[in-house]
């Protein structure tokens, strides 16, 4: 061995494309299973949070008028950086979640893979969910998926990586901006994603992500009134409350579900996919 | 014509057709009760304030025994009867709306107010399409996208308004039916007596009893309907405002909710539209039913080029528009549903006035007795207005100007709603773009306020969630 002291890494919050510490200037103590130092996260804040759901907004347009092929071709450019650099994301997720590095290889491979099934949805997903009309008069009528808008995202908190990707790749690839709060007690590998997405192809503010706790952030986004969905996944204890702040703009409300929940290796159905998606229908008439 | 309207004989339809009873019990369990505690309110026609009949306000106890009714219908007959089966009970129902339209016409123009114009050519029309067109998919839910075998959800608990009394009970009840759940539903206390009469019809059709129940009452009723633990499923159509209160109350539990709410949709006209046309649609747009539409056109947005010929066609065409007797078959506008929401209307227009903008209506005779509100339009309107802001629900349209295609998304969307927009243009490429643009549940292009049952209706942001009609209206009634 040799007597070299490593280099460690500052882990910040990832807003609008940048790296930020939290601005109330907290930061919060992350260990192993065993409790083992590891890393000061950023102790995200009310404030904190209200940067990102704007962050978020600003890259909505631009995101959400994005050709599905781009996205698609975006969002697995993802996976090919995430391939890349597996070994870091092996350690991150033994270290968090106490797997056997055996597992934890599993974990990752299905981390990647699932972004890549989600990816390919971009430009599927109207094809299935949106139709042709058959109207009983002189008009074409047809129907489209268009995504939500600005979407928060409470993470599992039980599976840092793999879970985190499967809430939020879903979100995304539709074309909605989300502000995602990982797993409290084992953040560091959604930092290390967010560092993944800063140099891949996603445009700034398209995926903003908080680390704090959810009792006292989660409240702020289930009742920001410019957020227009939210996945309270991450918070089943808070649930309730949640919910109820959310009717204030009428979010819409993905709520936790112990069963579905509780394995993540499992593959999706498009319930996610779904659940942020507004169906338009568009009429006009027929004639010469 | 010296500005003055052609005379009209008055063309009243008969309501002989309709055979009303003094007073009219709940439907539980395929028979009409009492309520337990012999509660009962009056429905009048707001045309005239005469009584129509009285009928009975189901209490907490009312409601539990139509949902153990419901219960027992679903876990005993509807979730075990093979699907074709109950396909064809709606279909059965649907041929009855059809036989009895002139009748269910008649009547909910009388408790309602709407022009039986209206109330014949579209109302009842879409009622018996709604129900044949859900009939249809209850033996091919395997095949509607939803994965194989999808599961209905078991109690519907519905909750409806007064402005479309029976068509909105056949978005309600026709998909539920179909994806094989039981409902329990609540008309609107002003507008309660077509849905007494569809409970004939679904005793007429044979319907095991309990599948369908009806509950008549106020805001009270339809809260313990909402709450009952026992309900698997909420519907309504409403009020923003009360959509809310469903949200909060149906919070945490297993409840799947849809929720239809309010709008405040923008009816935008570039310089290229044919004029008549889009005066034909604006007036559509915001005097159909009296502008008692949550997805009324109720914000005009004119490109400043064309503002003046807009403008001056549109109070031409409203001075011809005929307010009266909505059992007239001449008649193009009939009464504000009740008194209370005559008074809404009243005070944002004096709001409309007291904020600065110009009000503006064709000189026109009000009967005297029952509720009216002559069409009204405001110009000078700014988007900080509270005519710009809040859904009036009656004949009241706000006019707004622009001038590029950008401020008019940027207007049009401008707004915590999202139900509808209109677009007026005789350029495809923009009409696409727009509608591309438009934050909106449903974009009518060079058209306004159509409907079918083969067509998604839905709102985007506080406009509500879920979507009515087509297969994408099955999935707010199954398991998925």
């Amino acid at each position: 061995m040799s007597d070299r002291i490593p280099v460690r890494k500052t882990y910040k919050l990832y807003i609008g494309g940048a790296f930020p510490r939290s601005e109330s200037g907290r930061t919060y103590e992350v260990t192993d299973r065993k409790g083992t130092f590891l890393a000061n996260a950023a102790l995200g804040s009310r404030k904190d949070a209200r940067d990102a759901v704007v962050a978020a907004r600003k890259a909505f347009p631009g995101w959400s008028a994005a050709t599905a092929y781009n996205r698609g071709q975006v969002l697995y450019r993802v996976a090919e950086l995430l391939e890349g650099r597996r070994a870091q994301f092996v350690d991150e997720v033994v270290a968090g979640e106490g797997l056997s590095a055996r597992r934890a290889e599993a974990v990752i491979d299905e981390t990647i893979d699932r972004w890549v099934w989600y990816a390919g949805w971009s430009d599927k997903i109207a094809a299935i969910h949106g139709s042709s009309n058959p109207v009983a008069g002189p008009y074409f009528d047809f129907s489209v998926p268009e995504p939500t808008g600005v979407v928060a995202v409470l993470a599992p908190q039980g599976s840092s990586l793999l879970g985190l990707v499967s809430v939020i790749a879903p979100a995304v690839v539709t074309g909605n901006t989300v502000v995602v709060l990982a797993s409290e007690q084992a953040p560091l590998p959604a930092i290390s994603l967010s560092e993944v997405l800063a140099t891949s192809d996603v445009p700034a503010g398209v995926v903003n992500l908080l680390t704090g706790r959810a009792a006292e952030v989660a409240p702020w986004l289930a009742s920001h009134m410019d957020v227009n969905a939210i996945d309270l996944t991450g918070a089943p204890e808070q649930a309730l409350e949640l919910e109820v702040a959310s009717a204030d703009n009428l979010k819409r409300v993905l709520r936790p579900d112990a069963a579905r929940d509780a394995d993540w290796t499992i593959p999706p159905g498009l319930e996610r996919l779904l659940a942020y998606l507004e169906t338009k229908t568009v009429w006009h008439p027929i004639g010469v | 014509m010296t500005g003055k309207k052609f005379e009209y004989a008055p063309a009243p339809e008969s309501r002989a057709i309709v055979d009303l009873k003094p007073s009219y019990g709940l439907f539980i369990n395929g028979e009409f009760v009492d309520p337990a505690d012999g509660r009962a309110f009056k429905t009048i026609s707001p045309a005239t304030e005469e009584v129509l009949a009285e009928v009975s306000e189901a209490g907490k106890p009312d409601v539990d025994r139509a949902v153990q009714a419901a219960r027992k219908a679903y876990d005993r007959v509807w979730s075990k009867m093979p699907a074709r089966e109950r396909g064809k009970y709606l279909y059965r129902i649907a041929r009855i709306l059809q036989e009895r339209a002139r009748e269910l016409a008649v009547l909910e123009s009388l408790d309602n107010g709407k022009p039986i114009r209206e109330s014949r050519d579209v109302d009842i029309p879409l009622v018996a399409a709604w129900f044949f067109y859900y009939a249809g998919w209850a033996d091919k839910l395997d095949h509607a996208g939803f994965g194989p075998s999808p599961r209905p959800l078991g109690v519907a608990g519905q909750v409806i308004p007064w402005n479309f009394p029976l068509l909105m009970l056949s978005w309600k009840i026709a998909p539920a039916l179909a994806a094989g759940n039981t409902v329990v539903l609540k008309p609107a206390e002003t507008t309660p007596l077509t849905a007494l009469l569809f409970a004939e019809i679904c005793q007429q059709a044979g319907l095991p009893p309990g599948v369908v129940n009806i509950v008549t009452g106020a805001g009270e009723t339809g809260r313990a309907l909402v709450e009952h633990p026992d309900v698997d499923k909420v519907a309504f159509t409403g009020s923003t405002e009360v959509g809310k209160m469903i949200a909060r109350s149906t919070a945490g539990s297993d409840k799947k909710v849809t929720l239809e709410l309010g709008g405040k949709a923008a009816n935008i006209v570039f310089d290229d539209a044919p004029v008549d046309q889009a005066v034909e649609g604006i007036v559509n747009g915001i005097f159909f039913n009296q502008g008692h539409v949550c997805c009324a056109g109720s914000r005009l947005l004119v490109q400043e080029s064309v503002y003046d010929e807009v403008l001056a066609s549109l109070k031409r065409r409203l001075g011809t528009l005929r307010v009266g007797d909505p059992l007239d078959k001449n008649t193009d506008i009939g009464a504000i549903n009740s008194a209370e929401q005559l008074a809404r209307i009243r005070e944002l227009s004096a709001v409309g006035e007291a904020e600065g903008a110009e009000r503006w209506a064709p000189p026109c005779d009000l009967p005297d007795k029952g509720f009216w509100f002559a069409p009204t339009l405001f110009t000078g309107v700014s988007q900080a207005h509270r005519i710009a802001r809040e859904e009036i629900f009656g004949p009241v349209l706000s006019v707004l100007t622009f001038r590029t295609p950008q401020e008019a998304v940027e207007k049009a969307n401008n707004t915590p709603y999202g139900l509808s927009a209109g677009v007026w243009t005789d350029k495809g490429s923009r009409i696409l773009w727009m509608a591309g643009q438009l934050r909106a549940g449903v974009v009518w292009a060079n058209t306004f306020n159509r409907f079918d049952p083969a067509s998604p209706f839905g709102g985007y942001k506080e406009s509500g969630y879920g979507r009515e009609g087509g297969r994408h209206g099955l999935e707010a009634y199954l398991d998925v």
